[in-house]
């Protein structure tokens, strides 16, 4: 069963903007514009776009916080604007920039209100606690106040007052901005094996796409409010018409290589840079290469997706 | 210099975007200039002449009052002190440290901009109002209004001045709001705000007349309404100057210990 | 969910909220002592005005100084029963602002009692120990023919007035979701009401205590009931039942303050900001 639903979701804003002194003009903008998808239960999807593109929007729909415009939207078969309250114990919600930790306080004091707030049975909580605190390597940061936690530590601190309460699907908005590598490294292991281990749902925002490449099958692209791309992340670079790169080291300097199914787009000395479709194998090639040419070395350069994404937006932007 | 005046008019021009909170602020100014001067009236109906002020005089002292409440900062620093507290407690000020400008130089600037703003935007309206509503008394001679001004100038570096010892004690105490809220009740009470300062009796009187909190109100609604002249005119202004130098000199020397213990907190 | 556990709800997550802040105040001892006697002092102040007048003076607007101290009592109570359970819905403004409305939105407790709880402060509790300090002094000083009537018509005109603050309280916090920075003009009725209610209703401008009688429904805080106890008329013409009228004033008054907040949030989530 589909445990996300949206069904031609819409989300328009009144906007005022200033004109001369007094006078305002006023404008729609459309945040969301009519998004359709399903999630199942279980899955991990990767949901990215620009700045402004109607991702934390969608997010707030999907937690109840902001009322649709338009469209149905379900989760778990609840309606999340009319039953917030109900929604809430079974959802997880890690906003990337804003702590709900208390400040002040030890970081246990937050699980221990987490606890109450969710009434979450004792027994119930002890573990998921246990739980996190092993996987999160908080055990030494549970009597520290949250002020003096770094960003990596409140972020992993973030996350487990998240799941205290079992939460069947978990949103996580930008969850390694502003993390160091370590920090992230161990936030996405934890999110992997939380994926696989307990089956939580996790829908996840990010702007770092390698957060993509590590954890999403499946990835959504959404811009001005529309859903580009909703499919895996190999098949993002057929849609972006992506291509790979192959790096040739020769015995010596050569005019640009002549091979099928790929072109020279740089030369520099004995090294050459060849580009191919991603879809391609690169084995063909690299016989063909091997056989004509004094070939030293070579290796594949896999695409970039920001590059990928950033041609799908200037594809459309020329289309629209 | 140049710079200094850029950092004013950024303090001008940042409360003036504020224009909604400036409404509110007059229309708060006004309501409560409305019912204190409802108090004063009665007070003045039954002891004519009490402070030295008649009713017209006691009249306009309440709405002189609604108007320098934002502009000395007898609310609160006018978010200036919170904001620095803010950024002692954050670590931020360690980069406002070891900024070419002068820390003190850099806020009072600001804080300048920032008065002057709210006496055009949050003064003139409520006094305006006051006056079409009320028989005030207005000044009588041209000369006031410009020294009233300059009183006002002066009233508004000592508040300065408070704020940033204020402040800088959160160097020491990490969490400001004990300080800033005793602060706040000394300007409330000593300034003037809730009586004028010549009511009050006895020694609690002789002593308030000489704080520094009198240059914020008391001094100022002298001036205006024409109780310093001549020579008692400079001997105000230099009452004002005075501690104007004694309390930015202090704020001078706990900005110089400061500095050498600069605390950043775990970020 | 029926408006009854939704209440119980509500309040559980206030206390639980509440808690946790007292104790995040208490990891700044000195500050939280400081501001303990800070706040106990400032409303202090605004009864030390009165007294300084009562030394230039015998009596403000007809009343003596005992009549004055009782309609201070009365309304300083009410309004500091208000401010320590409802005062901190006024930063809903911020937390619209900064977003971080948003996460208070997401947990399984009623929004308003979150905010209402957002930065609780046990220092709070100065205003109302201080009005009932002034308003205890007051009852003993006070010449007053009681009646049973008359001893019920206390409790009952502190508790009602205690709802309407309340009630203006989160009116204009449900203002704010319109208007983000206008959390003043919210003072205005608030702290401002206070004040005026401070004062004898007969010190004003006749159509000022009209307004604040038929428009706007301070007077049922303390000026009505307070002076049918001290037996002085009120200086607008009215029967002698409105006196008794406080309970059902501040129902309505809760009931639009509800209605109002409701519709704030609704704004809030349909617009987002």
């Amino acid at each position: 069963m589909d445990f996300i639903e949206l069904d031609d979701v819409r989300k328009v804003f009144d906007v005022r903007k200033k004109k001369g002194f007094l006078r305002r003009e006023r404008h729609e903008v459309r945040a969301v514009d009519g998004i359709s998808f399903t999630v199942p239960r279980g899955e991990m999807v990767g949901y990215i776009g620009p700045n402004g593109a109607g991702k934390s929007t969608t997010i707030k729909m999907l937690t109840g916080i902001l009322t649709p415009s338009g469209g149905r939207v379900r989760v778990a078969g609840i309606d999340p604007s009319r039953e917030r309250t109900r929604l809430a114990h079974r959802i997880g919600v890690v906003f990337g920039q804003r702590t709900t930790l208390w400040w002040d306080l030890p970081l246990i004091d937050s699980y221990k209100l987490a606890h109450r707030m969710y009434r979450i049975p004792d027994a119930r909580f002890r573990a998921n606690l246990e739980r996190c605190v092993e996987l999160l390597d908080l055990a030494d940061l549970l009597a520290v106040p949250v002020r003096q936690l770094s960003l990596g530590q409140r972020m992993r601190g973030d996350i487990a007052a998240a799941l205290l309460h079992d939460p069947e699907v978990l949103y996580l908005d930008e969850p390694t901005i502003g993390l160091d590598v370590v920090s992230k490294a161990k936030v996405r292991e934890f999110l992997r094996d939380l994926n696989a281990d307990a089956g939580t749902t996790v829908l996840l925002t990010t702007h770092d796409l390698q957060d993509i490449e590590q954890l999403c099958k499946r990835v959504m692209v959404i811009d001005h409010g529309r859903l580009m791309y909703d499919g895996a992340l190999a098949g993002l670079h057929e849609v972006g018409e992506s291509e790979r790169t192959l790096v040739v080291d020769l015995e010596r300097e050569l005019p640009a290589l002549e091979v099928p199914g790929a072109r020279v787009v740089k030369v520099e000395g004995p090294r050459q840079w060849l580009a191919f479709p991603a879809s391609a194998s690169a084995a063909p090639l690299v016989t063909e290469i091997a056989s004509a040419y004094p070939l030293v070395d070579l290796s594949v350069r896999e695409p970039d997706i920001e590059a990928v994404i950033a041609k799908m937006y200037t594809d459309r932007a020329e289309l629209g | 210099m140049r710079l200094y005046a850029a950092v004013a008019a950024g303090g001008f021009r940042r409360h003036a975007t504020y224009r909604v909170a400036t409404a509110a602020g007059v229309f708060t100014n006004t309501v409560f200039g409305f019912v204190l001067t409802f108090t004063f009236m009665a007070l003045w109906d039954e002891r004519p002449n009490l402070g030295g002020y008649d009713k017209p005089e006691a009249l306009a002292y309440v709405w002189i009052g609604q108007a320098l409440l934002a502009t000395c900062g007898l609310m609160g620093g006018g978010g200036f002190a919170e904001e620095l507290i803010e950024r002692i407690k954050t670590g931020d000020v360690a980069i406002d440290l070891y900024r070419p400008a002068d820390l003190q130089l850099w806020w009072l600037s600001a804080d300048l901009g920032r008065a002057a703003f709210e006496l055009l935007g949050r003064g003139i309206v409520p006094m305006a109002v006051g006056a079409l509503a009320f028989d005030l008394a207005l000044p009588d001679h041209a000369w006031q209004w410009p020294a009233f001004l300059v009183s006002v100038a002066l009233g508004v570096v000592v508040g300065f001045a408070i704020w940033f010892l204020v402040a800088l004690s959160a160097f020491w105490l990490m969490d400001g709001a004990g300080v800033v809220q005793i602060a706040w009740l000394c300007g409330l009470f000593f300034s003037g705000m809730l009586l004028p300062l010549t009511v009050f009796p006895g020694v609690l009187g002789d002593v308030a007349r000489v704080l520094p909190w009198a240059s914020m109100l008391q001094v100022p609604a002298d001036v205006f309404l024409g109780k310093h002249t001549g020579w008692g005119l400079l001997e105000a202004y230099g009452f004002q100057a005075g501690w104007a130098v004694v309390l930015l000199a202090a704020g001078r020397g706990l900005q110089l210990v400061a500095r050498r213990r600069v605390v950043v907190q775990g970020g | 969910m029926t408006a009854g556990a939704r209440l119980v709800e509500g309040l559980a997550a206030f206390r639980m909220i509440a808690a946790m802040w007292i104790r995040s105040t208490m990891t700044y001892r000195f500050s939280f002592a400081m501001t303990l006697l800070a706040n106990f002092v400032v409303n202090f102040f605004d009864f030390v005005v009165i007294l300084l007048m009562f030394t230039h003076v015998e009596g403000l607007g007809g009343l003596a100084f005992a009549e004055v101290a009782f309609l201070y009592g009365a309304t300083s109570t009410a309004f500091g029963l208000a401010d320590l359970a409802l005062g901190q819905v006024s930063r809903i403004g911020r937390r619209v602002r900064d977003g971080t409305l948003d996460t208070l939105l997401v947990r399984p407790a009623p929004v308003l009692a979150q905010v209402a709880a957002d930065r609780f402060a046990l220092r709070r509790l100065g205003r109302v120990t201080q009005g009932l300090f002034v308003f205890v002094w007051a009852l003993v000083l006070v010449d007053i023919d009681w009646t049973v009537l008359k001893v019920l018509v206390v409790p009952m005109m502190v508790l009602s007035g205690a709802v309407i603050f309340g009630s203006v309280m989160v009116a204009g916090a449900a203002f704010q979701f319109w208007a983000r920075d206008a959390a003043e003009v919210v003072n205005s009725f608030t702290y401002g009401g206070n004040t005026l209610l401070q004062y004898p209703p007969t010190i004003f401008a006749k159509d000022l205590v009209r307004g604040v009688t038929f428009v706007f429904p301070l007077a049922f805080v303390n000026w009505l009931p307070a002076l049918y106890v001290l037996g002085r008329p009120y200086p607008v013409d009215l029967p002698a039942f409105t006196a008794f009228l406080p309970p059902l004033v501040a129902v309505l008054c809760a009931l639009l303050a509800g209605a109002c907040w409701r519709a704030g949030l609704r704004a809030y989530r349909s617009t987002g900001s």
